[in-house]
């Protein structure tokens, strides 16, 4: 039956064909139009009709990290956009320059922040993800009195809505003065990021056959031994998948961001909203701090591909 | 397993001092973990529920006053937060409808001979990993009434999405589904080929039409797998934040979780939003019961 193929059945092949390339269409238009705004000179991001075709330049990411973006005062855009971008200047009423520091270019905060989210996102995956190997091995190979009940706590934890914690967080990293430092992000992120990264080891390594240990423990190796030795190995593959997700996770994270950091440790998701600010905002500006995030989650989800699914649903589903 | 054996019955033996016992091991692997998260995710809780019984304010340094349960009594009657919660519920419905549909139709379009399958799934799995700050960021973008590509692609003029309080609800909403559909669609996708090619090929011996091996064969077995979809993406979409926030300032998408934010770090209303927080918490609680429900269910088969 397989190899007969009716005519009804080529039309329907041939519109599923049709219906996945609009969808596909639709889908990648907004990640296409921030990224082509990322590489537009400003009087071509909010033209109408669009600007399709341009020839790209890298301003929008040399004002992305120099001071000169950060302008609040509503200022006309073709001053704006006459004066060279590395003199500082302050407007008047948005007409007129009143100081202008020839040749004065200072760094702008995005840096700081890329660097804050980078920091904080690999050492908080690190972390969740060595300690969840170990728990999940321990849930994996040992018997544990109510264990299903320790599994639920264990995910009911990243269930909370994060401002749920962020209210006794708060008060608390006040107290201690964990307030605004990368420490303070770093230990919410791995809690965050823990239960996930126990429940997806735990599928990974209940996939390892145990008398792979146990013929190691025969020849004489502790358990110890045989966990670094023979499973870890084994679970590469699996520790590298959660590795990446929880690092994606943490770098997308919002709302501790804006709760428990307001400058030195914040990272980027609070603060590329917040330079909209008043005024006239500079949407190539915008987009080309978008685009810079987003780029490295869009390598990890290419990755990733083969592992999406799993991750998705905390490892109940394997493929 | 068998060397764990000797060293129980014979605990002088040279298996029993080799190394630690497994016990100790899980221990040590277990623990930790467990004392992290009751540390961080636990203790706090506690810690607010506290503070939910008083005035507290942490913007002043006046001492908290304990005030029993008035924070959760006018919590309970306010209209306000009552208008919250409904905008919650129509936005939980609204987009995780859409994303279902959406997503249960990409995967029956994908579940066929498709070129490049693997490619385009990826592709389409891109938004959902995006953060949800910043795609709330650049739709803001997409729907400027004067410039957005949406209305241009769309042909309709100068239509406010954002500003229309009637309107920004579903805005926010329809963002959500071009983010989570791909999640909806992954799910289906794996319930949709672990269909038994061979019911497919009986009924298409006993001429049955399309629309009844659809609901007979197809949906029956997709079941439980979209079920997880659906509970999961409610429990996300309940707790909505970032994008909204982001995208809206009206009152009309004031979510639960952009309420919780704005009383407890705009109003500084510490004690009230930690017993907020606590009718939010009880909510999230039953529904991750359901979905760890349906999660065994899945494993199970």
């Amino acid at each position: 039956m397989a190899g007969i193929r009716t005519r009804q059945e080529v039309f329907f092949n041939r519109a599923a064909i049709a219906g996945v390339m609009v969808a596909l269409f639709i889908m990648l238009v907004p990640i296409y139009w921030i990224t082509s705004t990322a590489f537009k000179p400003r009087n071509l991001a909010t033209t109408i009709p669009p600007t399709v075709i341009f020839t790209p330049e890298i301003s929008p990411f040399v004002k992305l990290f120099t001071k000169r973006s950060q302008l609040r005062d509503p200022v006309s855009q073709e001053i704006y956009d006459a004066a060279p971008w590395w003199e500082q200047m302050v407007f008047d009423g948005g007409q007129k320059v009143v100081r202008s520091n020839k040749g004065v270019v200072r760094r702008s905060g995005y840096g700081q922040r890329f660097v804050n989210s980078l920091i904080i996102a690999i050492t908080s995956t690190f972390l969740a993800v060595s300690m969840g190997t170990l728990t999940a091995y321990g849930f994996s190979r040992f018997k544990v009195k109510g264990e299903d009940d320790w599994m639920f706590f264990i995910l009911s934890t990243r269930m909370l809505p994060p401002v749920v914690v962020a209210i006794p967080m708060f008060l608390m990293y006040r107290l201690v003065g964990l307030h605004d430092t990368h420490i303070g992000l770093i230990i919410l992120y791995t809690a965050f990021n823990l239960s996930f990264s126990v429940w997806l080891m735990k599928g990974f390594i209940d996939e390892i056959p145990r008398e792979y240990e146990e013929a190691a423990l025969v020849d004489g190796y502790t358990r110890m031994q045989a966990f670094f030795k023979i499973v870890l190995p084994e679970a590469m593959t699996g520790i590298a998948a959660t590795a990446v997700f929880c690092f994606i996770t943490a770098w997308n994270e919002y709302a501790f961001a804006l709760i428990m950091t307001n400058r030195r440790a914040q990272t980027a998701p609070p603060f590329i909203p917040s330079q909209i600010g008043s005024g006239l905002p500079d949407w190539t500006v915008i987009a080309a701090g978008t685009f810079l995030f987003l780029l490295p989650v869009a390598i990890f989800t290419f990755l990733l591909r083969n592992h999406l699914l799993r991750g998705m649903s905390f490892g109940a589903i394997r493929k | 397993m068998a060397l764990s054996v000797i060293a129980r019955l014979d605990p002088g033996s040279r298996a029993a001092k080799r190394g630690m016992s497994d016990l100790a091991i899980r221990n040590l692997f277990i623990i930790p973990t467990i004392t992290f998260l009751i540390v961080f995710n636990i203790f706090p809780l506690l810690y607010s529920l506290g503070y939910s019984f008083t005035d507290f304010r942490a913007s002043t340094n006046a001492p908290a006053k304990f005030v029993g349960l008035d924070n959760y009594k006018f919590l309970l009657n306010d209209e306000f937060i009552w208008r919250n919660f409904t905008i919650t519920a129509k936005y939980v419905i609204i987009s995780v409808t859409g994303q279902v549909i959406v997503g249960f139709g990409m995967a029956m379009l994908l579940n066929r001979d498709i070129p490049l399958k693997g490619l385009i799934t990826t592709l389409l799995m891109l938004p959902m990993m995006l953060s949800m700050a910043v795609v709330g960021l650049f739709w803001k973008l997409l729907y400027d009434p004067s410039f957005g590509i949406i209305n241009y692609g769309l042909g309709l003029g100068k239509f406010e999405w954002l500003a229309d309080p009637d309107v920004a609800l579903y805005a926010v909403a329809l963002t959500d589904i071009w983010m989570w559909s791909p999640f909806v669609m992954l799910l289906s996708l794996a319930g949709l080929s672990a269909v038994p090619k061979h019911l497919y090929e009986a009924a298409e011996i006993d001429r049955a039409g399309s629309f009844y091996t659809f609901t007979r064969i197809t949906l029956p077995l997709v079941a439980p797998i979209l079920m997880i979809a659906i509970i999961f993406r409610t429990m996300e979409a309940f707790k909505t934040f970032d994008m909204a926030y982001i995208l809206s300032s009206q009152p009309t998408t004031e979510l639960i979780a952009i309420r919780l934010y704005k009383m407890a770090f705009l109003e500084w209303q510490t004690g009230q939003s930690s017993a907020f927080a606590y009718i939010v918490l009880i909510m999230v609680v039953a529904i991750t019961n359901l979905y760890v429900k349906y999660l065994n269910k899945v494993k199970e088969r």
